[in-house]
């Protein structure tokens, strides 16, 4: 049996409240940390882990946190933010955890501000998940009345305020500085980098912003160490990671499994395969701005270096099905309205030409797409590609719609020389 | 619109709560989204008045919080009906038939994505990605989730009687 420690209190009905969840061993993580470690000690041990950002990016969580200035060069405040905008097509891990063990969560934020020595912690939660908004709070309240938060936590020299924070709305939320742009109370538009959020942040402070799973993570690294973590993955990454499938598959859902479980496994066993009458044209492993994988690469590990070989990204590990009796078009010109409509509008290749994408998509999709339309469409890959918009929010939007010109060739010109969807 | 007519000042514990949330944070205008919301919450969307006075609590021009307000698509600066169906329109759901749930609900409450209820009970409007892809497609009626919607969940949700277009 796989270990599943990020999902080991989750089950259905009301979450674990402070005493439950200390007698299942909670907060044990927190006090150690807090009262027997040091803050590098902490950083030590999650680098060592090579526990890897599981918001999308993969970034080094312990490296992120090492970057940050220490204590006595730059003096207080300074912020833990905690990514909880959850808000990437086909993605729902953030949501089971938030709602399913609130407390981990508290716990894991108070081990991750110790470990950069923020003062201040801001859980930045999608606006519409609301009841994680009211686990989160009493989650909060319960570990205030214990004085395992607040003024010196678990009775220690450690002091830290935790807040939630709701968003107004927008997917470019998620993006790490839009983020902290948002929380100032600004329209969410992403900054430049650098300077890195670890040196000037949220007010210009040194800030770390990690995604909720990750520091879901990171209580059970203090408590079972690095080893056992890095024991946990099947492969060159470490620890488990909640993959989902969601379309015609038999059982959708969301499963805590080994980091480079096969993308096959994921489908067949824990997904049930296809439903009846349907059968698996292509996947998006790991979110709406992942490139297609197509049905004869399904044996891909996932994992980072895998999945980027096959030609697409881990991303959120959240795998949206393609079936047969969908279309190809149809479903790239949904996930460009998605991302036309999720612009912040404040570079020009990206509000310009997200929109013009989704146009040139609804055109084909109708039926009045002409030859030339596929050539612009690829113009845009490379116009809208890594290294010529401000953000990662465009390139995201053409990861799909590359992998889609290539492998769905085929149907983009039967729409324009039929003149109509052959789905429809 | 049935739902607001007149411009409704804040109360004075609106302002007050107003005021207080302007000291919480590291500044004033660090609040200026959870107070719209506030806002909204008790008048169900943000009208030009209530905007201006949230604005001068948070030592804003009015328009440099409008430019915030028409952001954030969880934020009304319209009238919207009683209650409000965000209705998923990413990819999953659309995958699992989104249309089809609603052209049933244009069926059952006579609007369409963006518009109200001649009775101002519903407004529809269309939503990103709700997390719920498990059970697409997906809906969220105020701060209720809805997963495998179909007919007969909306028969449940809106009685065929209650809401003449």
């Amino acid at each position: 049996m796989t270990e599943t420690p990020l999902t080991a209190n989750i089950r259905p009905g009301e979450p674990l409240d402070v005493g439950a969840y200390e007698r299942a061993g909670g907060y044990r993580a927190a006090r150690r940390a807090v009262m027997q470690m040091t803050p590098a000690e902490v950083i030590d041990l999650v680098t060592q882990s090579k526990l890897r950002g599981r918001g999308g990016a993969g970034f080094s969580t312990g490296l992120k946190w090492s970057l940050v200035p220490q204590r006595d060069a730059v003096p207080p405040p300074r912020y833990l933010v905690v990514n909880a905008d959850e808000m990437e097509p086909g993605t729902f891990k953030d949501r089971l955890l938030l709602e399913g063990d609130p407390h981990q969560m508290i716990e894991a934020v108070i081990i991750a501000a110790y470990a950069i020595q923020a003062d201040r912690a801001y859980i930045f939660l999608r606006g519409e998940y609301h009841l994680a908004a009211r686990r989160l709070q009493r989650a909060i309240d319960e570990a205030q009345a214990r004085d395992y938060i607040g003024p010196r936590c678990f009775g220690g020299d450690f002091s830290l305020a935790v807040h939630v924070h709701t968003s107004g709305g927008r997917y470019i939320c998620g993006e790490e500085t839009a983020l902290l742009t948002a929380l100032e109370g600004h329209r969410a538009i992403p900054r430049a980098k650098p300077p890195f959020p670890q040196v000037s942040g949220l007010w210009g402070r040194p800030t770390v912003v990690n995604n909720v799973e990750t520091l879901c993570n990171v209580p059970h690294i203090v408590n079972n160490g690095a080893s056992w973590f890095i024991g946990l993955g099947e492969g060159v990454d470490s620890g488990t990671k909640i993959f989902g499938a969601s379309g015609r598959v038999r059982r959708p859902g969301a499963w805590e499994l080994p980091m480079g479980t096969p993308l096959r496994e994921i489908l067949e066993d824990h997904a049930g395969g296809m439903q009846d009458g349907y059968e698996l044209r292509a996947v998006l492993p790991g979110g709406a701005s992942t490139g297609f994988i197509m049905a004869a690469d399904l044996d891909v590990p996932m994992s980072f270096a895998a999945v980027e070989k096959c030609g697409s990204r881990l991303g959120t590990g959240a795998a949206i099905v393609l079936d047969q009796r969908t279309c190809p078009v149809g479903m790239l010109r949904n996930l460009e309205h998605f991302f036309a409509q999720e612009s912040c509008g404040w570079c020009t290749p990206c509000r310009d030409g997200l929109p013009w994408v989704e146009r040139l998509l609804a055109g084909l999709e109708a039926g009045e797409g002409v030859e030339e339309d596929l050539t612009i469409l690829e113009e845009h890959v490379g116009l809208l590609g890594p290294g010529r918009t401000f953000c990662a929010h465009a390139p995201g939007a053409m990861a799909p719609l590359a992998t889609g010109l290539k492998y769905f060739r085929a149907d983009f010109e039967r729409h324009v020389h039929d003149q109509h969807c052959p789905w429809r | 619109m049935s739902t607001v007519d007149v411009p409704a000042p804040l109360s004075g514990e609106e302002r007050e709560h107003i005021a207080a949330m302007a000291g919480h944070g590291e500044t004033a205008r660090s609040a200026c989204i959870e107070a719209l919301k506030y806002v909204q919450s008790r008048h169900g969307w943000v009208n030009d008045a209530q905007l201006a006075e949230i604005a001068d609590l948070l030592g804003l021009s009015a328009a440099e919080l409008d430019s915030v307000a028409t952001f954030y698509n969880l934020i009304f600066r319209k009238p919207v009906g009683q209650h409000v169906i965000f209705l998923c329109d990413s990819v999953s759901c659309w995958i699992m038939g989104r249309e089809r749930v609603c052209a049933q609900l244009h069926q059952r409450l006579g609007i369409s994505q963006g518009e109200t209820t001649k009775d101002g009970a519903y407004t529809l409007l269309p939503i990103v990605c709700l997390g719920h892809c498990d059970h697409a497609p997906a809906m969220l009626i105020d701060e209720t989730l809805y997963g495998d919607v179909d007919a007969a969940k909306l028969d449940a949700i809106f009685p065929p009687e209650a809401h003449g277009t």
